[in-house]
Protein backbone atom coordinates (compact mmCIF):
# COMPACT_ATOMS: atom_id res chain seq x y z
CA UNK A 1 0.00 0.00 0.00
CA UNK A 2 2.95 2.60 0.40
CA UNK A 3 3.61 4.72 -2.19
CA UNK A 4 6.37 6.84 -2.79
CA UNK A 5 6.18 10.73 -2.06
CA UNK A 6 8.25 13.47 -3.26
CA UNK A 7 10.98 14.26 -0.84
CA UNK A 8 10.40 16.97 1.60
CA UNK A 9 13.11 19.00 3.02
CA UNK A 10 12.36 20.72 6.49
CA UNK A 11 13.46 23.02 9.03
CA UNK A 12 12.42 20.98 12.01
CA UNK A 13 11.44 16.91 11.73
CA UNK A 14 9.95 15.45 14.47
CA UNK A 15 8.93 11.60 15.30
CA UNK A 16 6.30 11.51 17.88
CA UNK A 17 3.03 13.17 17.69
CA UNK A 18 2.32 12.79 21.34
CA UNK A 19 2.17 16.03 23.58
CA UNK A 20 5.98 16.82 23.35
CA UNK A 21 5.96 16.36 19.60
CA UNK A 22 2.73 17.95 19.09
CA UNK A 23 3.86 20.81 21.20
CA UNK A 24 7.21 20.78 19.71
CA UNK A 25 5.16 20.96 16.39
CA UNK A 26 3.18 23.62 17.13
CA UNK A 27 5.96 26.18 18.22
CA UNK A 28 8.00 25.83 15.30
CA UNK A 29 5.46 25.65 12.67
CA UNK A 30 3.75 28.95 13.81
CA UNK A 31 6.80 30.78 13.15
CA UNK A 32 6.65 29.84 9.83
CA UNK A 33 9.31 26.82 9.52
CA UNK A 34 8.82 23.94 7.72
CA UNK A 35 7.58 21.31 10.05
CA UNK A 36 6.68 17.68 9.43
CA UNK A 37 5.41 15.23 11.92
CA UNK A 38 5.93 11.18 11.84
CA UNK A 39 3.77 8.74 13.86
CA UNK A 40 3.30 5.11 13.58
CA UNK A 41 -0.55 5.55 14.95
CA UNK A 42 -3.83 6.10 13.69
CA UNK A 43 -3.58 9.16 14.67
CA UNK A 44 -1.58 12.36 15.96
CA UNK A 45 -1.74 12.39 20.06
CA UNK A 46 0.57 9.54 21.37
CA UNK A 47 -0.85 7.18 24.14
CA UNK A 48 -2.13 9.62 26.46
CA UNK A 49 -4.51 11.23 24.19
CA UNK A 50 -5.58 8.10 21.84
CA UNK A 51 -8.86 8.53 20.57
CA UNK A 52 -11.34 7.45 18.14
CA UNK A 53 -13.77 10.36 18.10
CA UNK A 54 -12.14 14.11 19.35
CA UNK A 55 -15.10 15.08 21.46
CA UNK A 56 -14.36 12.20 24.23
CA UNK A 57 -11.10 13.72 25.09
CA UNK A 58 -9.96 16.38 28.02
CA UNK A 59 -9.93 20.48 26.74
CA UNK A 60 -6.19 20.11 26.88
CA UNK A 61 -5.78 17.19 24.30
CA UNK A 62 -8.38 19.25 22.46
CA UNK A 63 -6.37 22.43 22.65
CA UNK A 64 -3.45 21.26 21.55
CA UNK A 65 -5.01 18.94 18.91
CA UNK A 66 -6.58 21.71 17.01
CA UNK A 67 -3.52 24.12 17.63
CA UNK A 68 -1.71 21.24 15.41
CA UNK A 69 -4.01 21.45 13.12
CA UNK A 70 -4.46 25.01 12.58
CA UNK A 71 -0.50 25.32 12.17
CA UNK A 72 1.21 24.51 8.67
CA UNK A 73 3.12 21.64 10.20
CA UNK A 74 2.50 18.40 7.89
CA UNK A 75 1.54 15.41 9.76
CA UNK A 76 2.20 11.54 8.51
CA UNK A 77 0.48 9.28 10.65
CA UNK A 78 0.83 5.55 10.23
CA UNK A 79 3.95 6.13 9.04
CA UNK A 80 7.26 4.70 11.10
CA UNK A 81 10.54 5.74 10.90
CA UNK A 82 13.22 2.80 9.83
CA UNK A 83 16.84 4.44 10.26
CA UNK A 84 18.21 8.04 10.45
CA UNK A 85 21.41 9.61 8.89
CA UNK A 86 23.92 12.20 9.31
CA UNK A 87 24.45 14.30 5.83
CA UNK A 88 26.62 17.33 5.71
CA UNK A 89 23.72 19.41 5.73
CA UNK A 90 20.88 17.86 6.23
CA UNK A 91 19.67 14.86 8.35
CA UNK A 92 17.76 11.95 6.20
CA UNK A 93 15.37 10.21 7.61
CA UNK A 94 14.31 7.44 6.28
CA UNK A 95 10.18 6.37 6.61
CA UNK A 96 8.06 3.12 6.00
CA UNK A 97 4.25 2.52 5.85
CA UNK A 98 1.72 4.69 4.32
CA UNK A 99 4.44 7.52 3.53
CA UNK A 100 7.32 5.71 2.25
CA UNK A 101 10.49 7.82 1.17
CA UNK A 102 13.50 9.65 2.47
CA UNK A 103 12.95 12.77 4.35
CA UNK A 104 15.26 15.67 4.35
CA UNK A 105 15.71 17.44 7.98
CA UNK A 106 18.03 20.49 8.69
CA UNK A 107 16.78 19.37 12.96
CA UNK A 108 15.72 16.56 14.00
CA UNK A 109 13.31 16.36 17.48
CA UNK A 110 13.06 12.99 19.19
CA UNK A 111 9.66 13.06 20.75
CA UNK A 112 9.84 8.83 20.68
CA UNK A 113 7.70 8.78 23.97
CA UNK A 114 7.55 5.83 26.45
CA UNK A 115 6.25 2.09 26.30
CA UNK A 116 5.57 -0.27 29.12
CA UNK A 117 7.98 -2.41 31.15
CA UNK A 118 6.42 -6.31 31.42
CA UNK A 119 8.16 -8.89 33.21
CA UNK A 120 7.55 -11.96 32.30
CA UNK A 121 5.40 -14.67 34.47
CA UNK A 122 4.22 -18.15 34.26
CA UNK A 123 0.97 -17.82 32.02
CA UNK A 124 1.60 -14.27 30.52
CA UNK A 125 1.37 -15.41 26.98
CA UNK A 126 -2.19 -16.00 27.30
CA UNK A 127 -4.81 -13.94 25.45
CA UNK A 128 -6.68 -11.92 27.37
CA UNK A 129 -3.88 -10.48 29.42
CA UNK A 130 -2.22 -6.84 28.52
CA UNK A 131 -0.34 -4.22 30.01
CA UNK A 132 -1.98 -1.31 32.21
CA UNK A 133 -1.44 0.67 29.55
CA UNK A 134 -1.96 -1.40 27.11
CA UNK A 135 -5.78 -2.43 28.52
CA UNK A 136 -6.16 1.21 28.05
CA UNK A 137 -4.83 1.64 24.43
CA UNK A 138 -7.37 -0.61 23.59
CA UNK A 139 -10.33 0.45 25.96
CA UNK A 140 -9.33 4.22 23.97
CA UNK A 141 -9.08 2.40 20.40
CA UNK A 142 -13.04 1.13 20.63
CA UNK A 143 -12.33 -1.89 22.92
CA UNK A 144 -15.86 -2.90 24.33
CA UNK A 145 -15.06 -3.71 27.85
CA UNK A 146 -19.05 -3.66 29.63
CA UNK A 147 -19.43 -6.60 32.06
CA UNK A 148 -15.75 -7.91 31.90
CA UNK A 149 -14.15 -8.97 35.17
CA UNK A 150 -10.29 -7.32 35.24
CA UNK A 151 -7.43 -7.25 37.38
CA UNK A 152 -5.40 -4.61 37.06
CA UNK A 153 -1.49 -5.02 38.75
CA UNK A 154 2.14 -3.81 38.64
CA UNK A 155 3.01 -0.84 39.32
CA UNK A 156 3.23 2.87 39.08
CA UNK A 157 0.39 5.45 38.89
CA UNK A 158 -1.21 4.53 35.91
CA UNK A 159 -2.74 1.69 37.90
CA UNK A 160 -5.72 4.19 39.18
CA UNK A 161 -6.55 6.09 35.96
CA UNK A 162 -6.50 3.16 34.16
CA UNK A 163 -8.62 1.10 36.44
CA UNK A 164 -11.21 4.13 36.54
CA UNK A 165 -11.01 4.21 32.90
CA UNK A 166 -12.01 0.17 32.87
CA UNK A 167 -14.74 0.88 35.41
CA UNK A 168 -16.25 4.11 33.47
CA UNK A 169 -16.69 1.72 30.53
CA UNK A 170 -18.34 -0.71 32.28
CA UNK A 171 -15.88 -3.50 33.32
CA UNK A 172 -15.60 -4.83 36.96
CA UNK A 173 -12.75 -3.87 38.21
CA UNK A 174 -12.23 -6.26 41.05
CA UNK A 175 -8.53 -5.79 42.28
CA UNK A 176 -5.81 -3.34 42.08
CA UNK A 177 -2.49 -4.52 43.00
CA UNK A 178 0.62 -2.60 43.16
CA UNK A 179 3.79 -3.78 44.08
CA UNK A 180 5.13 -0.99 46.07
CA UNK A 181 4.24 -0.95 50.07
CA UNK A 182 1.87 0.97 50.91
CA UNK A 183 4.33 3.23 53.27
CA UNK A 184 5.42 4.14 49.73
CA UNK A 185 2.74 4.87 47.81
CA UNK A 186 1.16 6.81 50.30
CA UNK A 187 4.14 9.09 50.91
CA UNK A 188 4.25 9.66 47.18
CA UNK A 189 0.23 10.51 47.34
CA UNK A 190 0.61 12.62 50.16
CA UNK A 191 3.36 14.82 48.04
CA UNK A 192 0.94 15.19 45.58
CA UNK A 193 0.26 18.09 47.42
CA UNK A 194 2.46 20.18 45.85
CA UNK A 195 0.64 20.17 42.51
CA UNK A 196 -3.26 20.67 43.48
CA UNK A 197 -4.13 19.31 39.97
CA UNK A 198 -2.59 16.05 40.44
CA UNK A 199 -4.19 15.37 44.06
CA UNK A 200 -7.61 16.08 42.84
CA UNK A 201 -7.24 13.71 40.04
CA UNK A 202 -6.12 10.46 42.25
CA UNK A 203 -8.52 11.12 44.70
CA UNK A 204 -11.15 11.27 41.99
CA UNK A 205 -9.83 8.16 40.53
CA UNK A 206 -9.92 6.21 43.79
CA UNK A 207 -13.39 6.85 44.33
CA UNK A 208 -14.53 6.09 41.03
CA UNK A 209 -13.56 2.44 41.17
CA UNK A 210 -14.74 1.99 44.99
CA UNK A 211 -15.93 -1.64 44.59
CA UNK A 212 -12.25 -2.65 43.33
CA UNK A 213 -9.88 -3.66 46.31
CA UNK A 214 -6.63 -1.75 45.67
CA UNK A 215 -3.91 -3.49 47.58
CA UNK A 216 -0.49 -2.54 47.91
CA UNK A 217 2.56 -4.53 48.53
CA UNK A 218 0.94 -7.20 46.43
CA UNK A 219 1.84 -8.54 42.78
CA UNK A 220 0.50 -10.94 40.67
CA UNK A 221 2.87 -14.75 40.12
CA UNK A 222 1.04 -16.43 37.60
CA UNK A 223 -1.66 -16.51 35.23
CA UNK A 224 -4.12 -19.48 34.68
CA UNK A 225 -6.39 -20.48 31.30
CA UNK A 226 -6.53 -22.60 28.67
CA UNK A 227 -6.87 -20.80 25.05
CA UNK A 228 -7.49 -17.37 27.48
CA UNK A 229 -6.97 -16.06 30.72
CA UNK A 230 -9.08 -17.38 33.72
CA UNK A 231 -7.92 -16.06 36.88
CA UNK A 232 -4.46 -14.69 38.35
CA UNK A 233 -2.79 -15.96 41.16
CA UNK A 234 -1.63 -13.39 43.63
CA UNK A 235 0.80 -13.07 46.61
CA UNK A 236 1.61 -10.25 49.12
CA UNK A 237 4.71 -11.98 50.31
CA UNK A 238 3.03 -14.30 52.43
CA UNK A 239 -0.21 -15.60 51.54
CA UNK A 240 -0.80 -16.72 47.84
CA UNK A 241 -4.46 -16.93 46.29
CA UNK A 242 -6.53 -17.42 43.18
CA UNK A 243 -8.96 -14.55 41.15
CA UNK A 244 -11.07 -15.01 38.56
CA UNK A 245 -10.46 -12.44 35.65
CA UNK A 246 -11.43 -12.05 32.18
CA UNK A 247 -9.06 -9.77 31.87
CA UNK A 248 -5.67 -9.06 33.30
CA UNK A 249 -3.66 -6.14 32.91
CA UNK A 250 -0.05 -5.80 34.25
CA UNK A 251 2.66 -3.61 33.55
CA UNK A 252 5.72 -2.34 35.26
CA UNK A 253 5.95 1.51 34.71
CA UNK A 254 7.56 2.88 31.83
CA UNK A 255 10.67 2.83 29.95
CA UNK A 256 11.74 6.02 27.35
CA UNK A 257 12.15 4.35 23.83
CA UNK A 258 15.59 4.44 23.04
CA UNK A 259 15.47 3.05 19.40
CA UNK A 260 15.78 6.13 17.08
CA UNK A 261 17.69 7.78 19.19
CA UNK A 262 20.71 5.04 19.45
CA UNK A 263 20.28 4.64 15.19
CA UNK A 264 20.80 8.49 15.16
CA UNK A 265 24.12 7.77 17.43
CA UNK A 266 22.81 10.00 20.40
CA UNK A 267 24.34 9.14 23.86
CA UNK A 268 21.98 7.34 26.35
CA UNK A 269 22.31 6.93 29.63
CA UNK A 270 20.44 5.28 32.42
CA UNK A 271 17.85 3.86 30.41
CA UNK A 272 17.15 8.07 28.62
CA UNK A 273 18.49 10.17 25.76
CA UNK A 274 21.11 11.86 27.22
CA UNK A 275 19.92 15.43 26.81
CA UNK A 276 20.47 19.36 28.16
CA UNK A 277 18.66 22.26 29.74
CA UNK A 278 17.82 23.20 26.02
CA UNK A 279 17.05 19.67 25.42
CA UNK A 280 19.84 19.26 22.84
CA UNK A 281 21.25 15.61 22.46
CA UNK A 282 24.99 14.89 21.83
CA UNK A 283 24.15 14.66 18.23
CA UNK A 284 23.92 18.57 16.54
CA UNK A 285 20.83 19.52 15.48
CA UNK A 286 19.07 16.67 17.21
CA UNK A 287 16.53 17.10 20.04
CA UNK A 288 14.72 15.47 22.41
CA UNK A 289 11.84 16.37 24.18
CA UNK A 290 8.85 14.15 26.22
CA UNK A 291 9.34 10.92 27.71
CA UNK A 292 11.90 9.59 25.51
CA UNK A 293 14.50 11.81 27.76
CA UNK A 294 13.50 10.54 30.96
CA UNK A 295 9.49 9.63 32.38
CA UNK A 296 8.15 12.36 33.78
CA UNK A 297 4.29 13.14 32.12
CA UNK A 298 2.45 15.19 30.40
CA UNK A 299 3.07 18.19 31.38
CA UNK A 300 7.02 17.98 31.79
CA UNK A 301 6.43 16.45 27.88
CA UNK A 302 4.75 19.84 26.97
CA UNK A 303 7.29 22.22 28.64
CA UNK A 304 10.06 19.95 26.85
CA UNK A 305 8.61 19.98 23.41
CA UNK A 306 8.11 23.83 23.11
CA UNK A 307 11.72 24.08 24.77
CA UNK A 308 13.37 21.46 21.97
CA UNK A 309 11.14 23.00 19.19
CA UNK A 310 13.16 26.74 20.42
CA UNK A 311 16.17 25.13 20.33
CA UNK A 312 15.79 23.38 17.03
CA UNK A 313 14.64 27.04 15.33
CA UNK A 314 17.93 28.55 17.20
CA UNK A 315 20.37 25.79 15.48
CA UNK A 316 18.39 25.97 12.43
CA UNK A 317 19.18 29.91 11.73
CA UNK A 318 22.40 29.24 12.67
CA UNK A 319 23.40 27.11 10.46
CA UNK A 320 21.41 28.99 7.67
CA UNK A 321 21.42 32.29 7.55
CA UNK A 322 20.24 32.54 3.95
CA UNK A 323 16.83 31.61 4.76
CA UNK A 324 15.44 35.23 5.90
CA UNK A 325 11.92 34.27 6.72
CA UNK A 326 13.04 31.19 9.09
CA UNK A 327 15.73 33.36 10.41
CA UNK A 328 13.80 36.08 11.51
CA UNK A 329 11.05 33.90 13.08
CA UNK A 330 13.58 31.97 15.05
CA UNK A 331 15.37 34.78 16.29
CA UNK A 332 12.09 36.11 17.62
CA UNK A 333 10.67 32.88 19.31
CA UNK A 334 14.90 32.20 20.57
CA UNK A 335 14.94 35.58 22.50
CA UNK A 336 11.92 34.92 23.88
CA UNK A 337 13.18 31.13 25.22
CA UNK A 338 12.24 31.80 28.78
CA UNK A 339 13.97 30.45 32.08
CA UNK A 340 10.19 30.02 33.58
CA UNK A 341 10.09 27.02 30.72
CA UNK A 342 13.59 25.66 32.55
CA UNK A 343 12.45 26.07 36.18
CA UNK A 344 9.50 24.24 35.35
CA UNK A 345 11.26 21.26 33.73
CA UNK A 346 13.02 21.37 36.82
CA UNK A 347 10.49 20.87 39.40
CA UNK A 348 8.65 18.29 36.45
CA UNK A 349 11.70 16.27 36.95
CA UNK A 350 12.01 16.08 40.35
CA UNK A 351 8.88 14.98 40.30
CA UNK A 352 9.65 12.22 38.26
CA UNK A 353 12.52 11.38 40.62
CA UNK A 354 10.19 10.97 43.79
CA UNK A 355 7.61 8.74 41.46
CA UNK A 356 10.62 6.35 40.29
CA UNK A 357 11.73 6.20 44.30
CA UNK A 358 8.05 5.24 45.39
CA UNK A 359 7.27 2.45 43.22
CA UNK A 360 10.99 1.39 43.07
CA UNK A 361 10.18 -2.71 41.84
CA UNK A 362 11.07 -5.04 44.77
CA UNK A 363 13.16 -7.77 44.55
CA UNK A 364 11.08 -10.83 44.39
CA UNK A 365 9.62 -10.31 41.18
CA UNK A 366 13.14 -11.13 39.62
CA UNK A 367 11.57 -14.69 41.25
CA UNK A 368 8.44 -14.67 39.68
CA UNK A 369 9.61 -16.47 36.21
CA UNK A 370 10.21 -19.96 35.94
CA UNK A 371 12.62 -22.22 33.92
CA UNK A 372 9.57 -23.04 31.45
CA UNK A 373 8.42 -19.11 31.51
CA UNK A 374 8.57 -17.71 27.77
CA UNK A 375 10.74 -14.74 28.01
CA UNK A 376 10.96 -13.59 24.26
CA UNK A 377 7.56 -13.83 22.81
CA UNK A 378 8.28 -13.41 19.16
CA UNK A 379 10.77 -16.74 19.05
CA UNK A 380 9.19 -18.43 22.15
CA UNK A 381 12.52 -18.28 23.99
CA UNK A 382 12.07 -19.53 28.05
CA UNK A 383 14.04 -18.06 30.79
CA UNK A 384 16.03 -21.48 31.45
CA UNK A 385 17.47 -21.30 28.41
CA UNK A 386 18.64 -18.31 28.47
CA UNK A 387 19.72 -18.05 32.10
CA UNK A 388 22.72 -20.74 30.41
CA UNK A 389 23.62 -17.05 28.68
CA UNK A 390 26.30 -14.74 30.31
CA UNK A 391 25.08 -11.40 28.14
CA UNK A 392 22.29 -10.32 26.35
CA UNK A 393 24.37 -10.75 22.92
CA UNK A 394 25.40 -14.51 23.93
CA UNK A 395 21.28 -14.58 24.61
CA UNK A 396 20.61 -13.43 21.08
CA UNK A 397 23.30 -15.46 18.98
CA UNK A 398 22.54 -18.52 20.62
CA UNK A 399 19.13 -18.35 21.59
CA UNK A 400 16.90 -16.09 19.28
CA UNK A 401 15.84 -14.45 22.43
CA UNK A 402 15.04 -10.69 20.85
CA UNK A 403 15.44 -11.18 17.17
CA UNK A 404 11.48 -11.36 16.37
CA UNK A 405 9.95 -8.95 14.78
CA UNK A 406 10.06 -6.73 18.26
CA UNK A 407 13.58 -6.50 18.15
CA UNK A 408 13.83 -7.53 22.30
CA UNK A 409 11.58 -4.54 22.98
CA UNK A 410 9.22 -6.66 24.76
CA UNK A 411 12.24 -9.33 26.10
CA UNK A 412 15.10 -6.85 26.32
CA UNK A 413 13.96 -4.73 28.97
CA UNK A 414 13.15 -7.52 31.01
CA UNK A 415 16.30 -9.28 31.05
CA UNK A 416 17.65 -5.89 31.92
CA UNK A 417 16.29 -6.25 35.14
CA UNK A 418 16.23 -10.10 35.80
CA UNK A 419 20.13 -10.27 34.97
CA UNK A 420 21.14 -6.71 35.44
CA UNK A 421 22.40 -7.28 31.67
CA UNK A 422 23.32 -4.53 29.66
CA UNK A 423 20.81 -3.36 26.70
CA UNK A 424 22.21 -4.17 23.64
CA UNK A 425 21.37 -0.84 20.86
CA UNK A 426 18.91 -0.72 18.44
CA UNK A 427 19.64 -1.66 14.74
CA UNK A 428 18.69 -0.35 11.45
CA UNK A 429 15.58 -1.07 10.50
CA UNK A 430 13.92 0.25 13.72
CA UNK A 431 11.11 -1.71 13.27
CA UNK A 432 10.60 -4.29 10.59
CA UNK A 433 10.28 -3.05 6.95
CA UNK A 434 10.07 -4.38 3.47
CA UNK A 435 12.61 -4.38 1.19
CA UNK A 436 10.87 -1.67 -1.26
CA UNK A 437 11.39 0.21 2.30
CA UNK A 438 15.16 0.54 1.29
CA UNK A 439 15.25 1.09 -2.20
CA UNK A 440 13.25 4.58 -2.26
CA UNK A 441 16.09 7.55 -2.55
CA UNK A 442 16.38 10.31 -2.38
CA UNK A 443 18.23 12.88 -4.84
CA UNK A 444 19.74 15.75 -2.89
CA UNK B 1 -22.57 6.51 16.11
CA UNK B 2 -21.84 4.58 12.76
CA UNK B 3 -21.00 1.31 12.58
CA UNK B 4 -18.74 -0.18 9.71
CA UNK B 5 -19.40 -3.75 8.74
CA UNK B 6 -15.94 -6.18 8.59
CA UNK B 7 -15.70 -9.98 8.01
CA UNK B 8 -13.49 -11.85 10.75
CA UNK B 9 -12.56 -15.61 9.78
CA UNK B 10 -15.64 -15.38 7.58
CA UNK B 11 -17.86 -14.04 9.99
CA UNK B 12 -19.70 -10.60 9.43
CA UNK B 13 -19.07 -8.29 12.40
CA UNK B 14 -20.13 -4.58 12.55
CA UNK B 15 -17.82 -2.38 14.75
CA UNK B 16 -17.78 1.58 15.79
CA UNK B 17 -16.49 3.48 13.58
CA UNK B 18 -12.96 4.99 14.02
CA UNK B 19 -11.79 1.80 15.77
CA UNK B 20 -8.96 -0.65 15.40
CA UNK B 21 -8.98 -3.81 14.09
CA UNK B 22 -7.44 -5.31 17.74
CA UNK B 23 -10.80 -3.52 19.43
CA UNK B 24 -13.23 -5.35 16.77
CA UNK B 25 -11.56 -8.66 17.32
CA UNK B 26 -11.88 -8.41 20.83
CA UNK B 27 -15.39 -6.99 20.68
CA UNK B 28 -16.21 -10.00 18.80
CA UNK B 29 -14.94 -12.46 21.36
CA UNK B 30 -11.95 -13.44 19.20
CA UNK B 31 -8.91 -13.10 21.86
CA UNK B 32 -6.41 -15.47 19.78
CA UNK B 33 -4.88 -13.41 16.98
CA UNK B 34 -1.87 -15.31 15.94
CA UNK B 35 -0.26 -18.68 16.29
CA UNK B 36 3.32 -18.49 17.99
CA UNK B 37 6.20 -20.00 16.67
CA UNK B 38 5.75 -23.01 19.02
CA UNK B 39 1.86 -23.17 18.90
CA UNK B 40 0.35 -21.34 21.56
CA UNK B 41 -2.45 -18.75 21.09
CA UNK B 42 -1.21 -15.01 21.09
CA UNK B 43 -3.15 -11.52 21.36
CA UNK B 44 -2.14 -7.89 21.93
CA UNK B 45 -0.49 -7.30 24.80
CA UNK B 46 1.01 -3.15 24.28
CA UNK B 47 -1.85 -1.83 22.88
CA UNK B 48 0.45 0.53 20.85
CA UNK B 49 2.52 -1.37 17.74
CA UNK B 50 5.35 -2.59 20.30
CA UNK B 51 5.03 -5.86 20.66
CA UNK B 52 3.79 -7.22 17.25
CA UNK B 53 1.89 -10.33 19.03
CA UNK B 54 -1.43 -9.42 17.78
CA UNK B 55 -0.19 -9.67 13.96
CA UNK B 56 -3.18 -10.41 11.94
CA UNK B 57 -3.64 -11.17 8.32
CA UNK B 58 -5.62 -8.00 6.37
CA UNK B 59 -7.19 -7.50 3.05
CA UNK B 60 -4.79 -10.57 2.23
CA UNK B 61 -1.31 -8.79 3.63
CA UNK B 62 -0.31 -11.57 6.80
CA UNK B 63 1.50 -9.92 9.91
CA UNK B 64 -0.30 -6.81 10.33
CA UNK B 65 -0.49 -5.05 13.48
CA UNK B 66 -4.39 -5.26 14.50
CA UNK B 67 -3.75 -2.53 17.14
CA UNK B 68 -2.07 -0.27 14.53
CA UNK B 69 -5.05 -0.83 11.80
CA UNK B 70 -8.50 1.17 11.75
CA UNK B 71 -11.41 -0.83 10.76
CA UNK B 72 -12.79 -0.17 6.79
CA UNK B 73 -15.87 -1.39 5.39
CA UNK B 74 -15.53 -4.68 3.57
CA UNK B 75 -11.75 -5.22 5.81
CA UNK B 76 -11.05 -9.01 5.51
CA UNK B 77 -9.46 -10.22 8.67
CA UNK B 78 -7.75 -13.79 9.05
CA UNK B 79 -6.63 -14.49 12.40
CA UNK B 80 -4.20 -17.61 13.40
CA UNK B 81 -2.12 -17.30 10.62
Amino acid sequence: MADVTAIHAADVLIIGAGPAGIAAACIAAETGASVVVIDENPRPGGQIWRHISRHTLPGQAKYWLHRLDKSRARVHTGTSVVDITRGNAHFAIRTAGIVETVLLAKTVILATGARELFLPFPGWTLPGITGVGGGQALLKSGTPMAGKRVIIAGSGPLLLPVAAAFAAAGAHVSHILEQAPGHRVTRFALGLWRSPMRGVHAVIYRSKTMGSRYRTGTWVTAAEGQDRVRAAIITDGRRTWTERCDMLCVGYGLIPQLEIAQIAECDTAFGRVVADAQMSTTVAGIFAAGESSGVAGITSALVEGEIAARSALQHVRRSSLHEHATADAAESVATAAPNALSRRARREAAFAARMNEAFELRAELRQVPQPKTIVCRCEDVVLGDIARCESMREARLHTRAGMGPCQGRVCGPALELLFNWSALPARVPAVPAPVSTFLSNTSA
Amino acid sequence: MSDVEIRVDGRSVRVETGATVAAALLGDETFAFRTSISGQPRGPLCGMGTCFECRVTINGMPHRRACMTVVATGMEIVTRG
